[in-house]
């Protein structure tokens, strides 16, 4: 079998591998096999091909451990000598498989172009043949011999295994890093070995356990038909065959070679299942979604009158006991009517999680520990998620990063809208007439055209725009928006802003925007707060918090932005700013 | 400046097929020059052809007309041979830190690719070498010894313009080299890349949607409009007395982190995008 090369990462997943104790029984099992072939002599002393006479059809007993056949031979002895035959059968298959496959599928997907037209021409060719038939036309040509045929089914299986690795190449072919290498002038040989091949070495062991199982049958089919190996021989297939004519009156014998095979066929199928298993676990696994218990709220004492929106002591960890992290800590702030708060922070600062809280839409394995939000007078523990989610759409819309990402590729835009209006129980000319509104409110030109068209066929800015008509749909009194211009060009950026800020105006809608950018802040917000690692440093008016920066941290990053600096140079890092304020490295 | 240019870019055109006969133009025409130890910022919005006209210089996209030239040598269709060894000339800096490093191969191994073409160096200088550069860009002495995995977005790419400048190329294309990375951290790999450009006398292609950044960093910008230069000069020059509509219209766009200028921005704005509406 191929064996890919083994960076320290993957000593994990072989750890990540014997911890699923299905992957360990079918090793074992194969381990066993593989003794059993190696030292068969040992373990079954008595000659597969002794017959005797006086010992028909047995069943087990002490001297014969599985019994005997219709000639009285020793049925664990002619297993155990079969191994040997079947396991070189599997591995002729195998290693012409993944030969073939590998180089005929890496070479198609790294080179593309004609090369890879004539081995996908080459590879539907062989696809379309019936793999039996030619396996019986090479065994009339070479006559018993199990090595041609078991080669021939090789090349007939590598053309399925290379069509998976071209695509799982052709995915790794346009890593950034491989441009970098070749720019850097390693050679295409010199790419493949270090770059394609360990990166699809999960995909080969997987095709390849996979395709053993099915050589596995194959080869016993073979020799149940007597074309492999010339009949007293002993193989698995063979064994089969003569349990099946004495199946009436001695079923037995069906037992030990049906067993042993199917075995082997379902070890060499759960090894595949595993190791695929456990080659993507470390990126698929699914976080455990807590259920946290629903706290009584407790109404805030200093809650101002005239705030529509008002977080208090919001507190967010992941995982629990000693791996508990905190993510937020005591985030508080009040929101009017019209107003718009801009949360900054960089990375990992909690600006997003904080504002998913509020939705009830935090990430799985992720859960707010303490916090009561009061949205329009309704005090609502955080922890309460269905309440949240009643709230979601009809009071707290939300708008994201990625307009393209948020609409479904496969409805048209004016159906994406309908669906979210339909909840307001409207009849369908009202709908359709509701599309139009929220598609001219939003100043998207030529509504009508725009509604029938999908999301690949218009811009980012216009899918942004459609987003927020969207989140508009069910007329919230509160807008998230999670970095919604972030993904956008300058040009069309200023747009959406400018619009956002006309809607929160004319609707009165209470804005919370999640942003990195100070040059958003500036532009939109009446007032911000700045987030590092997860707790507010402080909170101010935009005018303010720009020109009368308080904390350290805030006035670092401020300075940090080129914007600020004299061309060409040095920019005061953060990191520099913090150690001159405070004395210690940030 | 007199010396002949680094690299010409004369002409250029690159189109792509997109299927049923259509052909989208990314490159219309472009000409520019880069002179020895110069910065050029090209700026320019999604779909401006700026990161085709870095990849034509890299050799990893085709030119459908037109010439590059690298110290007075023809590479617009050059070998992949030549190719090869013109790594050792011509880097990059990609946008996206995670990306560009393989997660399989340890630092040391991929700081070690742009040197490998060069049969002369023993493993001991290699590794030297290696040491070296690591140093050069701040990043602790067993960097090379492990993973990418281990290091934040900003380390991240100080490792990828290590390899850039490792092989001390003359002209670096840096395609977005600091909008993955957080305020903090671009500051320091901007001055990074300021201070081995000057000591190295690198010649550098910054490309970037940030007319701040590009301002803080270039000597020349050049601006580039759906497959067009609509416009080119000095960078002090470009950014304070735009010519075209179009740069004014993106100056006018870019937010200022001062919320009481930012207010007379927005109307300057919306007068720059009547008058680039006008133009087209």
């Amino acid at each position: 079998m191929n064996v890919a090369t083994t960076p320290p990462p993957s000593a994990s997943f072989v750890r990540r591998l014997l911890s699923r104790p299905l992957a360990v029984v079918a090793l074992l099992w194969l381990l066993l096999l593989l003794v059993l072939s190696v030292g068969a002599p040992v373990f079954a002393p008595i000659d597969p091909l002794e017959q005797d006479l006086l010992a028909l059809k047995q069943l087990p007993s002490a001297e014969h451990w599985l019994g005997t056949d219709a000639l009285g031979r020793d049925v664990f002895s002619r297993m155990v000598h079969g191994v040997s035959l079947t396991i070189a059968g599997v591995i002729e298959a195998v290693v012409m498989a993944s030969l073939l496959g590998l180089s005929l599928g890496v070479s198609a997907g790294y080179f593309g172009g004609l090369w890879d037209r004539c081995v996908q021409q080459y590879v539907s060719l062989v696809q379309s043949l019936p793999t039996m038939l030619i396996m019986l036309a090479v065994l009339a040509v070479f006559g018993q011999a199990m090595l041609p045929a078991m080669v021939t089914l090789g090349v007939m299986g590598s053309a399925g295994v290379s069509r998976v690795l071209r695509s799982v190449t052709l995915a790794v072919r346009e890593e950034l890093y491989i441009a970098a290498a070749r720019i850097s002038g390693l050679s295409d040989a010199h790419i493949i070995v270090r770059h394609v091949l360990p990166r699809i070495a999960g995909p080969v062991i997987v095709q390849m356990s996979l395709f053993a199982a099915i050589a596995v049958i194959v080869q016993t089919g073979i020799s149940f038909l007597g074309l492999g190996v010339a009949p007293p021989a002993p193989t698995w297939g063979s064994m089969i065959f003569e349990a099946s004519a004495s199946l009436n009156d001695f079923p037995w014998l069906l037992v030990p070679s049906g067993g042993v095979v199917a075995l082997t066929v379902l070890s060499f199928g759960l090894l595949g299942d595993s190791l695929r298993d456990a080659s993507t676990e470390s990126w698929s696994r699914p976080a455990v979604r807590q259920n946290v218990k629903a706290r009584q709220a407790v109404k805030p004492k200093d809650l101002p009158t005239d705030s529509l929106l008002s977080l208090r002591d919001v507190t967010i960890v992941t995982g629990s006991g000693n791996a508990m992290r905190t993510l937020v800590q005591g985030v508080s702030f009040d929101l009017k009517q019209g107003e718009t708060l801009g949360i900054v922070g960089e990375s990992g600062s909690g600006k997003t999680l904080t504002s998913l809280s509020l939705m009830g839409l935090l990430p799985p394995g992720v859960h707010v520990s303490a916090g009561t939000a009061v949205i329009n007078g309704e005090v609502i523990d955080l922890s309460n998620e269905k309440r949240l989610t009643q709230l979601r759409g009809a009071t707290v819309g939300m708008i994201f990063q990625e307009p393209m990402a948020a609409l479904d590729p496969c409805f048209k835009i004016g159906h994406q809208l309908a669906e979210v209006i339909r909840l307001q129980g409207l009849n369908t000319p009202q709908v359709q007439a509701k599309v139009m509104e929220l598609l001219e409110q939003v100043k998207i030109p030529n509504p009508q055209d725009v509604a029938q068209r999908y999301p690949h066929q218009i811009s980012g800015g216009m899918a942004q725009r459609v987003g927020i008509a969207r989140a508009l749909a069910s007329e919230p009194r509160i807008l998230l928006a999670d970095e919604p211009t972030t993904a956008l060009d300058v040009t069309v950026q200023a747009e959406i802003l400018a619009l956002l800020r006309s809607l929160s105006q004319s609707r009165q809608m209470a804005v919370v925007l999640v942003t990195h950018d100070w040059g958003v802040v500036a532009d939109i917000c009446d007032r911000a707060m700045v987030l590092r690692h997860g707790k507010v440093l402080e909170s101010a008016t935009v005018v303010d918090l720009f020109h009368r920066p308080q904390h350290p941290y805030t006035q670092a990053l401020l300075a940090a932005n080129p914007h600020s600096a004299k061309p060409g140079e040095v920019l005061p890092t953060v990191d520099d700013k913090l150690m001159n304020i405070t004395g210690v490295a940030a | 400046m007199s010396t002949s240019p680094l690299l010409q870019v004369q002409d250029l055109r690159v189109d792509f097929t997109q299927g049923q006969g259509k052909v989208f133009q990314a490159l219309k025409g472009v000409s520019l020059n880069i002179q020895p130890g110069e910065t050029v910022g090209l700026v320019g919005e999604s779909g401006s052809g700026k990161t085709t006209l870095g990849r034509v210089i890299l050799g990893l996209t085709e030119a459908t007309s037109g010439q590059v030239i690298f110290d007075g040598e023809d590479i617009t269709h050059a070998s992949r041979l030549r190719r090869r060894t013109l790594g050792r000339d011509i880097q990059v800096v990609f946008q996206d830190p995670y990306g560009s490093l393989n997660p399989a191969r340890t630092v040391g191994d991929t700081l070690a690719e742009p040197l490998l073409s060069d049969k002369t160096l023993s493993p001991r200088d290699m590794a030297q070498r290696i040491a070296d550069v690591l140093q050069r860009v701040g990043m602790p002495a067993d960097t090379a010894q492990r993973y990418p995995g281990q290091f934040s977005g900003g380390q991240r790419q100080r490792i990828a313009i290590a390899r850039a400048v490792i092989a001390k190329p003359r002209l670096i294309v840096c395609d977005e080299p600091v909008s993955a990375l957080d305020l903090s951290v671009q500051a320091q790999v901007l001055n990074l890349l300021k201070e081995l450009q000057q000591s190295m006398g690198l010649a550098m292609l910054f490309i970037s949607h940030d007319l701040t950044v590009v301002r803080h960093v270039s000597h020349r910008t050049v601006v580039l409009y759906r497959g067009d230069i609509v416009e080119q000069g000095d960078a002090a020059q470009v950014h304070e007395h735009p010519q075209h509509p179009y740069t004014r219209a993106l100056l006018a766009a870019a937010p200022v982190p001062d919320p009481l200028i930012q207010r007379e921005r927005r109307a300057q704005f919306d007068l720059a995008r009547q008058a680039l509406a006008a133009a087209h």
